[in-house]
């Protein structure tokens, strides 16, 4: 047997345990003729809750169920190239070297969100940090939590003269990168040493699985600091760190701010980061997240009804609607920029070599 | 005929396992082959870089491997004392007794219970007493992942052990008993010599126990890719450390995961081994 072989099989088998642990609604799909279709996607833990809802809501009004496993963004895409999925999801977009390497893929924004400091200290509810200060301490660097540079940004508030527990991804993450890749962008010592990736060699602290894991972790650790999705420092009710941005105010994630980091260009395949973006009033580690879909759309036994109703998925979630939801569970909508390029960029989308009409 | 049929049908359902045993093997090292092609099966053993970096990947699987003995020894230690003493109240003391059989059962008992929840328990009471006492700061590491693993292990321990303590003859122990022996010498000097390769092989079944867990551990270990300073610090076993990156590995980093996988598996073996071998003997005398 081999590597990839294995890969697909324990990728089916994960896809299966998925699609069982979803009810199967069935029935006929409520636009068209097609039947309801069922699809599969894997990926980023990070916009999972959003995806939750909107993939709900989905279901209600076109009948289609969506199957989505948070198996971490790197995963998704391996089964997105190993062409078992529907759909990926990826907080990070694909390189040009990954690009390469598979046939010719489509990325969707979905929407935008943004990586907290979440942070676990006694009597502290609110915690300014700048970006170099925040590479200091995940390099170890910054050790104790009264340490004067953070002290200075904090004035008035009361800080424990207790070691600072940095916590960080176990497993290869796309929130990994945004903030790594953020931590790069702000800090030359960063970059040279440790550079952004969706796995880094983290020198100090502990490691957790997944969002939830590094949430669960900070809630359960005094002293801790770690990096998560919003929604997951939101529903874990962690307080987390208001942030200084590039133009030097200071700013907390709000739909508003998140928004504000997309404003500048926005290139035509929408492959780009917006971390510490020069705009005014811009959270600093904001991030798009993507789907990714091939362009071809039959490959692997699907059949047009399974690529029509993926498209029609895609273009839910641009919609009003579904971006409405953004907001709800602590995510941003997408630009409206951001929107026209998909759009357009969804019309060259195949199956076997014909457009999709619908 | 039947009789003919039913030879074959046992044969092909005893021939199942040997095939399902070596297709795991083969699968292990052809998926393995290609990390310690790069980069030497003893500098792969040796190495304790984990490094992700793009185009200089170096994946040494020497933390791991000192990860999982630590917590493996640790666990052993830990679970002696309670053991050891279960056994003998089962098997010697109160030999037959309805209390021995009470809690034979409820050791018994814990061998039941999903890792999950011992997971969830060292998380959400252990970690957080080890942070409060000022064991260590960040509540993960060995120490809290071996006290659960030990807690794991003593029904694997115990259970075993007091079979072999039952199985001492009671000509012996009388001989003892005759020559003025106390029970506290009667088991120095008679139970533990007759039952010490039965009691050592079942202590060598539990640590096959700890040697592969995983869920436990990945969720009281801290997940750091380094080689323990102390006790307390956080590392990786090498069953952590494939839970953690499996779902996202690829290329060189998968076929390490898979090395650790072969390793951890050749090492199970080895220990499962010795632990059958002593059973036999213990059988002999």
């Amino acid at each position: 047997m081999n590597q990839n072989n294995m890969k697909k099989i324990f990728s089916t088998v994960m896809t299966l345990v998925i699609a069982l642990a979803v009810v199967s609604c069935g029935g006929a799909s409520k636009d068209s003729g097609r039947k309801a279709q069922e699809l599969s996607g894997a990926g980023a833990t990070f916009p999972l809750p959003f995806y939750n809802v909107v993939f709900e809501h989905f279901a209600e009004v076109n009948g289609d169920v969506v199957a989505y496993g948070g198996i971490g963004s790197g995963g998704g895409v391996r089964n997105l190239r190993d062409k078992i999925v529907d759909f990926a999801g990826s907080d990070a977009f694909l390189t040009d070297k990954e690009m390469a390497e598979m046939d010719a893929v489509i990325h969707v924004p979905t929407c935008m969100g943004a990586v907290v400091l979440a942070y676990n200290l006694d009597g502290v509810n609110s915690l300014n940090l700048s970006g170099e200060l925040i590479a200091d301490i995940f390099a170890g660097e910054v050790k104790m939590w009264n340490d004067e540079r953070i002290a200075a940004l904090n004035p008035g508030v009361t800080l424990p003269a207790e070691a600072i527990i940095p916590v960080f991804r176990s497993d290869g993450s796309g929130t990994t990168f945004v903030f790594t890749d953020y931590l790069t962008k702000v800090s030359p010592m960063w970059k040279e040493k440790f550079g952004a990736g969706k796995s880094v060699n983290f020198p100090v602290g502990q490691a957790a699985k997944g969002n939830p894991g590094v949430a669960g972790v900070i809630k359960q650790t005094k002293n801790a600091i770690g990096y998560v999705g919003s929604e997951y420092a939101f529903a874990q009710k962690i307080p987390y760190a208001t942030l200084q941005n590039q133009r030097g105010e200071f700013v907390t994630p709000t739909a508003a701010s998140i928004s504000a980091a997309a404003s500048g260009t926005i290139p035509a395949d929408t492959r780009c980061s917006i971390t510490n973006a020069d705009a005014a009033g811009a959270y600093p580690i904001s991030t798009f997240t993507w789907m990714i879909i091939y362009k071809e759309q039959h490959y692997a036994d699907r059949s047009k009804a399974q690529a029509i109703a993926t498209l029609d998925l895609l273009k839910y979630i641009l919609s009003d609607e579904a971006q409405h939801i953004t907001s709800e569970v602590h995510y941003a909508p997408l630009p409206a920029k951001a929107k026209e390029l998909s759009l357009s960029n969804l019309k060259a989308v195949t199956y076997d070599g014909e457009a999709i009409h619908n | 005929m039947s009789d003919k049929l039913y030879r074959i049908l046992l044969f092909l359902a005893a021939l199942a396992m040997p095939i399902v045993c070596g297709g795991v093997v083969y699968a292990l090292v052809t998926d393995a082959y290609a990390a310690f092609e790069h980069f030497g099966f003893l500098k792969f053993l040796t190495s304790s870089e984990w490094s992700y970096t793009e185009g200089a990947e170096q994946y040494g699987a020497l933390p791991f491997i000192t990860g999982t003995l630590m917590t493996t020894a640790l666990a052993l230690l830990f679970c002696i004392p309670f053991s050891l003493p279960v056994a003998l109240f089962v098997g010697e003391y109160f030999k037959g007794t309805k209390v021995a059989s009470v809690l034979a059962t409820v050791t018994d008992l814990l061998a039941g219970i999903p890792s999950i929840i011992y997971g969830l328990w060292g998380f959400y009471t252990l970690r957080p007493l080890i942070m409060e006492l000022g064991i260590s700061p960040q509540g993960s590491g060995v120490l809290t992942a071996s006290l659960v693993l030990a807690i794991m292990i003593i029904p694997y321990a115990a259970s075993l052990s007091a079979e072999f303590i039952k199985m001492v003859p009671n000509d012996l122990k009388e001989g003892a008993y005759s020559l003025g022996a106390t029970r506290a010498e009667v088991i120095r000097r008679v139970v533990f010599p007759v039952a010490g390769s039965g009691i050592f092989s079942s202590y060598i079944l539990a640590i096959g126990r700890a040697l592969g867990e995983t869920m436990t551990v990945t969720m009281l270990i801290g997940n750091t890719n380094n080689i323990p300073e102390s006790i307390t610090s956080t590392g990786n076993s090498m069953a952590s450390i494939i839970a953690n990156q499996f779902g996202e590995a690829d290329g060189l980093r998968l076929s390490s995961l898979i090395a650790i996988g072969l390793v951890l598996f050749l090492i199970t073996a080895i220990i499962n081994l010795i632990g059958k071998v002593m059973i036999k003997r213990a059988r002999i005398v």
